[in-house]
């Protein structure tokens, strides 16, 4: 929860609410660009942000995000985000 | 150099090693008398561990583990509130995952959803939101808990909800804030550090001039660090360089990612939901003023506080902290007086499966760090 994980911006999916789609080691999540985005969001598309809880904070290069991913997957935070977004899902879901 | 194998690039890290035992060396660092350096983020705690590096820098060097993980400093009476309002009737109540299993007067939130309190971890406070478009007829709460990375994650959430005009949606705020509890650890006089690496992801969001005061009042040097096994020791080393030179100043270390003045929206929209509260309880710490945040009065249609009637908001509410559950040492393991192994219930009443304490909770907290790690290091010893 503490930190921030490498997604990609690949679509828009709502411009007024500026809420885009990231994918993060494969798996694809609503996110907000609120935090990140100047000009119009779909200036973002294909570039790399650290995301944190459903944010993205922070615009980095593609080198950077695949150091940082490397990282987190040593310490195990890769996995346990994915697992904490499909657990976002469920809850949605109504499955708890 | 066992562990060298494992960074990415083994020759940097050697060469780092060897600077970093020059600098212990010259400034006569020994083990029986080290330089001592606080990692705040638990996240560094976690990567120091996980790579053996304070096995692999000088014994001259000693890392010393600060209050920057959340959930460890989470106080029972923050779990015992949370399930308050869960047990309400129609209360959908959120929360992220890391704080299901700190334990509480009454037990942790898990046990509470095992008795039947609607109880669901979310990923982002934003898939809280959501569960209260997609359910009008029910109270979600989310928990907000976390630091300045987690912060402006609820605060744009709920001027989200203020701006589609959500009724059914709240915040239960426990936000804490990084710098004022590094004051209180210099305050002490006990207290013998010698420089601080900072943290990554939250400087991110405030830039790096909230820790000028460390600087500034207090004469010690921190350098705000990556996680990269490689990003620590080369800040362990910007340290000992600002010492060996007799400077103190806050140094980035990880400018490619923390802009100097950090993210202006995040703080923007921080400083537009949320006010300081006068003191906030932190496990182990107790009372520290300024260093939790609170909904302001302009949100309060957003705040459970005001909603439930419960936590800081609540009339007679006990004013002192609640003393420590009996045989637990969180708090001086906390303050750094004692390492996680020296407390009496370490792997016996408490372990990452039955915690006792919250240092256990977290793979960022110290106890489980050195549970974790510990029993891989033993065997190999
Ligand atoms: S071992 Fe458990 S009780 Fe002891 S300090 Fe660590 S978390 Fe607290």
């Amino acid at each position: 929860m503490c930190l921030g994980i490498p997604g990609q911006i690949v679509a828009i999916s709502d411009a007024a609410r500026l809420m885009a789609v990231a994918e993060v080691s494969g798996v694809r999540r609503e996110v907000s660009l609120a935090p990140v985005v100047e000009g119009a969001p779909e200036d973002l598309l294909g570039r790399w942000a650290l995301i944190h809880v459903g944010f993205a904070m922070s615009l980095i290069d593609a080198e950077e995000a695949a150091r940082t991913l490397a990282a987190l997957r040593d310490l195990g935070e890769a996995q346990e985000t994915l697992e904490a977004m499909a657990a976002g899902q469920a809850a949605l879901e109504g499955r708890a | 150099m066992k562990y060298a194998a494992e960074f990415r690039d083994p020759t940097a890290a050697r060469a780092l090693l060897a600077r970093i035992a020059a600098r212990a060396e010259g400034l006569g660092a020994t083990r029986a008398r080290p330089i001592r350096i606080m990692e705040i983020c638990g996240g560094h705690t976690h990567a120091i561990f996980r790579y053996g590096l304070d096995r692999l820098v000088h014994e001259g060097i000693e890392f010393i583990h600060g209050p920057g993980c959340p959930v460890c400093v989470l106080p029972m009476a923050r779990v015992d509130e949370c399930i308050e309002i869960a047990e309400r009737p129609g209360v959908i109540f959120t929360t992220f995952g890391d704080a299901m299993r700190v334990p509480g007067r009454r037990g942790s939130l898990i046990a509470a959803r095992a008795r039947g309190a609607d109880i669901r971890m979310v990923y982002s406070p934003l898939d809280a939101l959501e569960l209260a478009r997609r359910n009008p007829a029910h109270e979600v709460v989310f928990f907000g808990l976390g630091f300045e990375t987690t912060t402006p994650s609820t605060a744009l959430t709920i001027q989200a909800a203020a701006r589609e005009g959500i009724g059914n949606f709240s915040v239960f705020c426990n936000h804490i804030t990084v710098p004022e509890p590094i004051r209180v650890l210099l305050e002490d006089p006990h207290m013998v550090l010698d420089g601080f690496i900072g943290p990554g992801h939250v400087s991110m969001v405030i830039g790096i001039h909230p820790y000028d005061f460390i600087a500034q009042d207090f004469g010690k040097p921190i350098v705000v660090a990556g996680f990269e096994p490689l990003d620590l020791l080369q800040s362990v080393l910007m340290v000992l360089d600002q010492i060996a030179e007799g400077r103190a100043a806050v140094e980035n270390q990880y400018a490619r990612v923390v802009p100097e003045r950090g993210n202006p929206v995040s703080l923007a929209a921080m400083a537009d939901v949320y006010e300081r509260r006068p003191s906030f309880e932190w496990r182990g710490l107790g009372e520290i003023d300024a260093s939790g945040l609170r909904i302001r009065p302009a949100y309060a249609a957003f705040d459970a506080e005001a909603k439930f009637g419960v936590g800081y908001g609540a009339p007679g509410r006990p004013a002192a902290p609640e003393p420590e559950a009996e045989g637990c040492a969180c708090g001086a393991v906390m303050t750094g007086r004692m390492k996680p192994p020296a407390c009496p219930a370490f792997g016996r009443g408490c372990t990452p499966e039955t915690p006792l304490g919250a240092l256990m909770v977290s793979s960022e907290g110290a106890c489980a760090a050195y549970w974790q790690y510990g029993g891989a290091r033993a065997a190999a010893e």
